[in-house]
């Protein structure tokens, strides 16, 4: 059995503009003041020339990326997913999202996993704020095989993406034939009885929690959504329709995440149970990620007790 | 400068001006205010100063524009026009449902905006990315940028400043149209972002300082941008709020109004009687 691979997303993200680097010339990295910790600094030594710190001003960085973008160049702009989405949602919103243009944002540090950093830095909303911005695709990648598979199609996509990274080592799910698709959600395990859709983090816990399921004679298929907007809404009905119950889980807000995204497009087509495992509407707090995740609920354990309720509340 | 390019940039700028209460008028809201008092300097930028194709308005060597203070609209789609970019009879449909002229100015709509703007502060960010753009890819186009005297109460716009310093970006220059009203009444009132000279300088820029509403000036400020070496420029201009039009200037009222039949009527007689005499 080959050893098992673990790497955190934001690792994976940095290799991956490297590698991006190598063959696309046009490719230019912003970042501000974190290189060293959203791994751009692995772009940044490989590439010096076309690499360049804004400082610690992320309203500035924004808005020079999309300046940047306008000459006709592809520009990732870097920070935690507090600054970026959360500090630069107006300039994102406007300079950004309005005009349409080629800037992708790879944020980091989302979610609680932050960790011993705390509430101040852990973004719970980023997801949310920026599902309300029209025209922008968000990628929230489990692995650091969708990591870089994700950079690429967002590279080769022409248009605003913001991109979703973990600081906390994840281990692989995918193989290196895995097929990214923007917009596409892949069916990973089959099942009858209810559905749990899983992005990034949560998708390693879903897969744990449809197993133990199984083993108490429970069939729960597991879909994982690496793209929450635009939000394959296709398959998200045809699991409605399927199983009739439904268990969205993200490490985010389970206000407008992917469980919000989930429950519009459930509600409006085929109405069934849709239950979230998320961030129950507080605030983070300090500590080892993994104390703190099943702590805030971000564990198989919370998916199969949400997925059981789920199946309860089946007309 | 000779009389004659003088003359003729007079006239021009009148026509803008024309343009201007045109689509305020008609729009029957907007902000002449702010769009009269830099009209001279864009009215030199669009025609005499920067290299533009208005039949290629996405030409990829173009001298770039950014309207950092984007409710001045009126002003950058009345020197589009009069310029070719689109017929003047089009300014008619300023702000109205379809038309690619919005309140304030959107590159997806209209070709010939180099970066939508409206939101202040991001404008003079994104025209620093364009500046860096071009260095990156050794062209040689400039990027030119109009901000608001009251804009710079935002402190994106000082981000924006000490970025441009640190990369040395001298193919960027940054007018400030300090006309020193704001809608809450004068800047230095509400918010004194004085003295603006000291402040460019200290963040790094090369800074000069003239009369906005004067071609000579702002010709040799131009001129004088070209020969600066490895910093950006600040040009600092006194303008005139509500300039060429007599009930508007120095008003802070005419910020963001509209006038009414009998005020339209009494600014194009104005204007039409400053055209006559520059053209007489």
């Amino acid at each position: 059995m080959a050893d098992i691979v673990k790497m955190a997303t934001r690792e994976a993200y940095g290799k991956a503009l490297e590698e991006l680097g190598k063959v696309d010339d046009k490719v230019i990295v912003l970042d501000a003041d974190l290189a060293a910790a959203t791994k751009t600094g692995i772009f940044k030594k490989a590439f010096p020339d076309r690499f360049f710190d804004t400082g610690i001003a992320e309203g500035n960085m924004m808005c020079v990326a999309a300046g940047l973008a306008s000459t006709g160049l592809t520009v990732f702009a870097s920070s935690f997913a507090m600054f970026a989405a959360g500090r630069a949602f107006e300039q994102i919103r406007n300079s950004i999202g309005y005009t349409h243009l080629n800037v992708k944002i790879g944020a980091t540090h989302a979610g609680i996993s932050v960790g011993e950093d705390g509430a101040s830095h852990q973004c719970c909303e980023d997801i949310a704020l920026m599902r309300t911005i029209p025209g922008m695709v968000i990628i929230n990648p489990a692995d650091d095989i969708e990591t870089k598979k994700a950079v690429f199609a967002a590279a080769k996509y022409k248009g605003p993406v913001y991109m979703r990274f973990g600081r906390l080592a994840v281990e692989r799910v995918f193989d290196e034939d895995y097929n990214f698709e923007i917009g596409k959600g892949v069916l990973l395990r089959d099942g009858t009885d209810v559905t749990i859709i899983a992005t990034g983090l949560l998708l390693g816990e879903a897969i744990i929690a449809a197993k133990e399921l199984a083993n108490e004679g429970i069939s729960a298929q597991v879909v994982n959504m690496p793209t929450i907007k635009p939000l394959d809404k296709e398959l998200v009905i045809a699991c409605a329709k399927k199983t009739g119950a439904v268990v969205t889980a993200e490490e985010h807000s389970i206000i407008g995440g992917l469980g919000g995204a989930v429950s519009e497009a459930v509600c409006d087509a085929y109405p069934v149970p849709v239950l979230k495992v998320g961030v129950e509407d507080i605030f983070g707090k300090s500590g080892p990620a993994k104390e703190l995740l099943p702590i805030f609920g971000l564990d198989s354990k919370n998916i199969i007790n949400k997925a059981k309720a789920a199946i309860a509340l089946k007309k | 400068m000779d009389e004659a390019a003088k003359k003729a940039l007079k006239i021009q700028a009148c026509k803008v001006r024309m343009g201007i209460i045109e689509g305020v008028y008609n729009a029957k809201s907007g902000h002449p205010g702010g769009s009269l008092s830099c009209t001279d300097i864009m009215t030199y930028l669009y025609f005499k100063e920067m290299n533009i194709r208005p039949e290629q308005p996405v030409w990829e060597n173009r001298d770039r524009f950014v309207l950092s203070k984007g409710h001045a609209a009126p002003v950058l789609y009345s020197v589009l026009a009069n310029r070719g970019y689109f017929p003047v009879e089009h300014l008619k449909t300023l702000r109205k449902v379809g038309s690619d002229l919005q309140g304030h100015p959107s590159m997806k709509l209209l070709e010939g905006v180099d970066i939508s703007t409206g939101s202040l502060g991001q404008g003079i960010s994104a025209a620093v990315g364009m500046a860096l753009g071009a260095k990156i890819q050794n062209k040689d186009f400039r990027v030119y940028a109009v901000l608001g005297d009251g804009e710079l109460q935002e402190g994106q716009v000082w981000e924006a400043a000490m970025y441009a310093a640190a990369k040395k970006l001298d193919n960027i220059v940054a007018f400030i149209d300090n006309n020193n009203l704001q809608i809450d009444g004068a800047i230095d009132e509400v918010n004194s972002p004085y003295p603006i000279p000291e402040k460019f300088a200290a963040f790094g820029w090369h800074v000069i300082e003239i009369c906005g509403n004067c071609f000579e000036q702002i010709e040799k400020a131009c001129e004088e941008a070209k020969t600066v070496k490895g910093k950006p420029v600040a040009v600092i201009a006194k303008t005139v709020k509500g300039k060429g039009v007599s009930f508007m200037e120095n008003r802070v009222s005419w910020h963001g109004a509209a006038p009414n039949d009998e005020q339209y009527q009494q600014a194009m007689t104005e204007l039409n009687a400053a055209l006559a005499e520059l053209e007489g």
